[in-house]
């Protein structure tokens, strides 16, 4: 056990590419956008120096290489693309076929903001707005854990129990675009960990015609989404047996579907997502130091999402801080929403301060968090929890009108 | 979860009437004037869901069971052989 790779100081979207080579991938389509665009140039490169063994489509939008995608995997074959922001929403309605058709296509979202007005900034409004596509989300917060993840990622979505396609959500330029030193593992240890795909539930074979998509009427179609339902929360266990499968063969562990740090003992407990996550775990040190119980829950997989682990690691704490970097207007953030129902009908169920902040890049550190959390302990000791959600780190002019009496929730 | 998960993919066999009885969805059928039709076929080309086949009689037949009745046959007709005729009556 242990890595036995080679060591590289490489960017996460240099990462993701490397890691659909060592995933052996046979086709991808390609449409570029920022800050993706370098991850399907490092996979050209690959595959025009001979690294790389695999059918590169050059596509007229997203929206067609997602169905170039569906296409490749119908066909049998693993398919991977990536995509970010305005992209991944032009693929919105074929991200639907996808899991709807059943299949395994991998795909990295670099998370960037939503126009108007145009940013390229870290912001998972794009990939949390796409939450009910029938796609397994996971959300990761170094460029090791990019490569890692697909890799995993791809042995989840093809188990014969899953069958639903996944996407692997880096932050913006703090991940795509930052250098870092990431393990590559061996090609032949890659292929006895993640072998060959070979589908056995439906594929297109011109001796064997068959069509797929066609109508089902409502006396069949509630099952077939009930069905992707079932897939979904199965998914959920078979990430804690794959992450375990790769920590023995790889000796590398992000976390199952969730990551815990110093939650054990901890009074108060902080959840995120990202690279914020990565921050927090710096600020639950700089708390503790300052004498207060406080651990970190980091969401990797935000479809499926971990109720049980919510429910488990929350349930009787005396608070919970949860920061989301992305908005659901008018009802909160994405995480904080998800949490209230995994926890609403236990008994013990923690209060929880919900933050929204970051957006569009804002930069979000390390101090950010400790004033997060601070304030929202404060306000559950003090009994100030008045909303299901505040802003944080607005403009001062604009953070008064939004703390104002006369705005309601 | 040691059920086993029924993956139900929604992929079908190619078949006849794959999308059910069709001939229900019709509000006017088809009829064919055998004395005006001259066996051009075009009726037959045209037909978006393959209903309309040779009779005994060498004359085309429709197969009501799965025509939807769009009429695409009676406007391609020539020598108007083909009349939609409301279905009640």
């Amino acid at each position: 056990m242990g890595p036995e790779g080679t060591w590289e100081i490489i960017t996460g979207n240099h990462a993701a590419a490397i890691a659909a080579k060592l995933a052996r991938v046979k086709v991808v389509p390609a449409y570029p956008i920022t800050p993706q665009t370098t991850i399907v140039e490092y996979i050209a490169s690959f595959i025009d120096s001979g690294q790389m063994e695999a059918e590169y489509i050059r596509v007229e939008s997203e929206h067609s290489a997602m169905a170039a995608a569906i296409g490749a995997s119908a066909a049998g074959v693993r398919a991977f693309t990536a995509t970010a922001s305005q992209g991944l929403l032009l693929m919105s309605e074929v991200l639907h076929w996808a899991a709807g058709s059943r299949l395994p296509i991998g795909m990295a979202v670099v998370n960037r903001a939503v126009g108007p007005p145009w940013n390229i900034h870290v912001d998972h409004q794009d990939a949390m707005s796409q939450r009910d596509t029938g796609w397994l989300q996971v959300y990761v917060s170094s460029n090791q854990e990019v490569l890692d993840t697909i890799l995993m990622m791809y042995k989840v979505a093809e188990n014969p129990d899953v069958l639903l396609p996944f996407m692997v959500c880096l932050d913006g330029f703090v991940l795509s675009h930052t250098y870092m030193p990431v393990n590559i593992p061996r090609q032949e240890d890659v292929a006895e960990f993640l072998p060959e795909y070979s589908p056995s539930h439906w594929k297109l074979d011109p001796n064997d015609p068959i069509t797929f998509g066609n109508l089902a009427l409502p006396d069949e179609y509630q099952e077939m989404r009930w069905s992707m339902d079932l897939s979904m929360r199965r998914a959920l266990d078979l990430i804690e047996d794959v992450s375990e499968e790769f920590f023995q063969k790889f000796g590398r562990y992000h976390g199952g579907a969730t990551w815990k740090y110093k939650v054990e003992d901890s009074d108060y407990v902080i959840v995120t997502a990202g690279t914020m996550a990565s921050e927090a775990e710096v600020a639950v040190d700089e708390l503790r130091d300052e004498g207060m119980r406080v651990g970190l829950l980091k969401v990797r997989s935000f479809r499926p999402f971990p109720h049980r682990d919510m429910a488990e690691v929350l349930q009787d704490r005396r608070g919970v801080v949860v920061i989301d970097r992305s908005i659901a207007f008018s009802s909160g953030g994405p995480l904080g929403i998800e949490i209230r129902s995994s926890l609403y009908n236990r008994s013990g169920s923690p209060p929880i301060a919900n933050y929204v902040t970051g957006l569009g890049g804002r930069d979000v550190t390390y101090r950010d968090i400790v004033a997060m959390a601070k304030d929202g302990i404060g306000r559950i000791m003090s009994d100030r929890l008045r909303r299901p959600y505040y802003w944080f780190k607005l403009k001062p002019e604009y953070e008064r009108i939004e703390l104002s009496e006369e705005v309601r929730m | 979860m040691g059920l086993g998960v029924p993956i139900i993919v929604p992929v079908s066999k190619p078949s006849k009437g794959a999308a059910g009885k069709t001939g229900l969805w019709r509000v006017e059928r088809p009829v064919v004037n055998e004395d005006k039709c001259i066996k051009c076929w075009l009726c037959w080309l045209y037909c978006p869901e393959d209903v309309i086949s040779e009779g005994d009689n060498g004359f085309p037949k429709i197969d009501y069971t799965f025509c939807k009745g769009c009429g695409v046959c009676a406007d391609v007709c020539p020598t108007k052989a083909i009349q939609m005729v409301r279905e009640e009556e």
